[in-house]
């Protein structure tokens, strides 16, 4: 199974993740937005960051979990290549996320990402679990 | 009067359709426009029933074809708002955005009216500003390579970029009450600077209290610097003059090398944005409001929702005039580092500093009578023509400078704000060319090394955090900047002034 892929939008990019799980769909969106800033091939996981979220859907619980993301990659100034993510049924999300500071003289320096966007976000369950979103560059 | 069954049943469908709001569109939207004048197109209100203003755009003929049906959609969507006045209008560069189009531009009226985060965008704030010399080529021949490599060492650009300044962790809330004030009175420019500033560098509306502890902590480390993706710092030179006598009230003249700064509010603003997206989101549905898509999520201007967004957009805005204002003390210092100068001396003075994504209160003509209105502009610059207050003294009788910035080594221009803006577009024009290539579609076609050369070849100075952003940000991934701009022109919402060309290029 892939674990994400991407889609081209003019301005932008989006990116589809998958899992046998949603908590392995999300986990894998994570994947997907430091490929986007970076290589996460080539980001040791050295040091841990633990955070909590909850939301009123799925579909918003999705964009949270992202902004979450890109809130500790710039206040900590690093990039994430592991995530543990688990999602309870009240719709709380405790993710583990681990990386390392950023050495751009390691790390493939790629794009900045400003924003996560609700457009076309979706959160899907068929025989296995699907989410799409699109960052705004 | 009489029906026949066959009307009956005809009167009835209709009926059903208009009481279950189902619009079968059957023909293009395309269909629906109608051309007012050269280069102006209108979609009037009546094509679809929950439209409140008709929409208008501006642009050129021969792309009228080209232009995307998600575009003129999005000006649909934006013409059904609550309180929306006279017209959604899109600017030259109109293309598709997040809920509003970008080059959009819409009013609402104070009574009944809203405020939406998708009306300004992420990046709140981003804009362009502009910095004079009394050099000219001769001057920086044999230091354009010094200059690039210290303008982009001293500048911090790039994703994962630290500004080069620590914030105490109070200090954030006077950039985001003050702005530009805040980084003059810290020792980052002049006094002067402020004047000719939109806003004078600091909407007073700004209240950082209630900005959220995460945009603080995004803003902190990020101050003072300039960004990613279609951000930029070049040198450039006055190429061509259009309007003597205007360029003469701006101090342009032809051959004079000059300074743009295009960025924004950064992580801050993103973070700002984001806050009220997901506030917003809650208060449409709380409040019953029709909207066509998640992203135009809004809230009455009398709510409280409404008051704290506008105070912590102007927030960010401030924080992105503080921003672009430390930048331009760097610029300077760098300038006397390599040329030997003081800047004062070199006369490096801000000819004039534009936001291009923002919500504001002004005062405007609509149906025959002067009224305070909230102008959202995304992807549009202010144009306000000659005689408005708003408008720098020593530029009032011109109207004020708009900068529209081109692409990665193409040229850029000043204009004027025109009567014309004031009376049909809110006082507003284009502000700059555009994406029509994905990125990855960009990274296909081009490669760094050649972009870099070509450049070269012309004369032009590129350096860059990586080959990606050369790539991604190829000239031709974008539509024509010159197009944009002559559109501005001939409709009259913005009157060509001058031409800038790089010399030298720092991307993020």
């Amino acid at each position: 199974m892939k674990k994400f892929e991407y889609f081209d939008v003019t301005a932008d990019i989006g990116f589809k993740a998958y899992g046998e799980s949603l908590n392995e769909a999300f986990e894998n969106a994570g994947l997907a937005i430091f490929n986007i800033i970076s290589d996460t091939s080539n980001i040791d996981a050295v040091k841990e960051i633990s955070f909590k979220v909850r939301s009123e859907d799925e579909i918003s619980l999705l964009y949270d979990y992202l902004e979450e993301l890109l809130f500790y990659h710039e206040i900590e100034f690093m990039l994430f290549s592991e995530f543990h993510v688990e999602i309870d049924d009240n719709l709380q999300l405790r993710a583990t996320i681990k990386g390392e500071p950023i050495d751009w003289d390691k790390h493939e320096r790629k794009t900045e990402i400003k924003a996560i966007t609700f457009h076309k976000m979706d959160v899907k369950k068929t025989d296995k679990f699907e989410l799409q979103a699109i960052v705004d560059l | 009067m009489k029906f026949s069954n066959f009307t009956k049943t005809l009167l009835k469908h209709h009926q059903y359709i208009l009481k279950h709001n189902i619009f079968v569109i059957i023909m293009s939207i395309k269909d629906e426009i109608k051309k007012v004048r050269d280069n102006v197109y209108e979609i009037p209100g009546s094509y679809n029933k929950r439209m409140r203003a008709s929409g208008r755009f501006y642009i050129a003929d021969e792309y009228i074809d080209e232009l995307e049906e998600g575009a003129i959609e999005q000006i649909v969507n934006v013409a059904c708002l609550p309180g929306v006045q006279r017209y959604s209008i899109g600017l030259p560069d109109i293309h598709f955005g997040y809920g509003f189009p970008i080059g959009g531009v819409a009013a609402f009226s104070l009574r009944n009216g809203i405020v939406s985060p998708g009306g300004v965008g992420f990046d709140i704030n981003c804009g362009v500003r502009l910095i004079k010399s009394n050099l000219t080529i001769e001057d920086i021949e044999g230091h354009l390579d010094e200059l690039t490599e210290k303008l982009f060492k001293n500048i911090p650009s790039g994703v994962g970029s630290k500004g080069k300044i620590r914030l105490e962790e109070d200090e954030i809330n006077d950039v985001l009450d003050y702005g530009a004030e805040w980084a003059v009175n810290n020792g980052y420019g002049w006094p002067e600077d402020l004047e000719v500033l939109e806003e004078n560098g600091r909407m007073v509306d700004a209240d950082s209290s209630i900005v959220s502890d995460k945009a603080k902590k995004r803003g902190i480390p990020q101050l003072g610097s300039l960004g990613s993706g279609n951000h930029f710092l070049e040198v450039q030179v006055v190429d061509e003059i259009y309007n003597e006598e205007v360029a003469k009230v701006f101090g342009l003249e032809k051959g004079m090398i000059v300074i743009m700064i295009h960025s924004g509010s950064r992580g801050c603003g993103h973070q700002i944005c984001s806050d009220y997206l997901r506030i917003m989101d809650k208060a449409y549905k709380n409040y019953k409001i029709d909207i066509a898509d998640r992203q135009l999520a809004c809230a009455p201007l009398n709510t409280k929702e409404a008051q704290n967004y506008i105070q912590a957009m102007a927030a960010a805005a401030n924080y992105a005039w503080a921003n672009r204002q430390m930048m331009t003390h760097w610029i300077r210092e760098t300038f006397e580092e390599v040329l030997g100068k003081s800047a004062k001396d070199m006369e490096m003075d801000i000819v004039y500093d534009v936001a291009h994504n923002i919500a504001k209160m002004e005062t405007h003509k609509v149906y025959n009578r002067e009224e305070e209105v909230l102008v959202h502009r995304k992807g549009a610059t202010r144009a306000f023509g000659p005689g408005r207050e708003e408008v720098p003294e020593k530029y009032r009788e011109v109207g004020q400078p708009v900068l529209i910035p081109g692409t990665m080594g193409t040229a850029s221009y000043v204009l004027h704000g025109t009567q014309t803006a004031m009376e049909e577009t809110f006082g507003s024009t284009a502000h700059g060319a555009g994406r029509v290539l994905s990125r990855s579609q960009a990274k296909k076609d081009y490669d760094a090394d050649e972009i870099t050369e070509e450049l070269s070849s012309k004369g032009i100075k590129i350096k860059a955090t990586s080959k990606h952003v050369i790539e991604e940000e190829a000239p031709g991934a974008y539509k024509d900047v010159d197009s944009v701009v002559r559109v501005s022109d001939s409709t009259g919402i913005a009157k060509l002034v001058a031409k800038v060309k790089p010399l030298s290029v720092c991307k993020g």
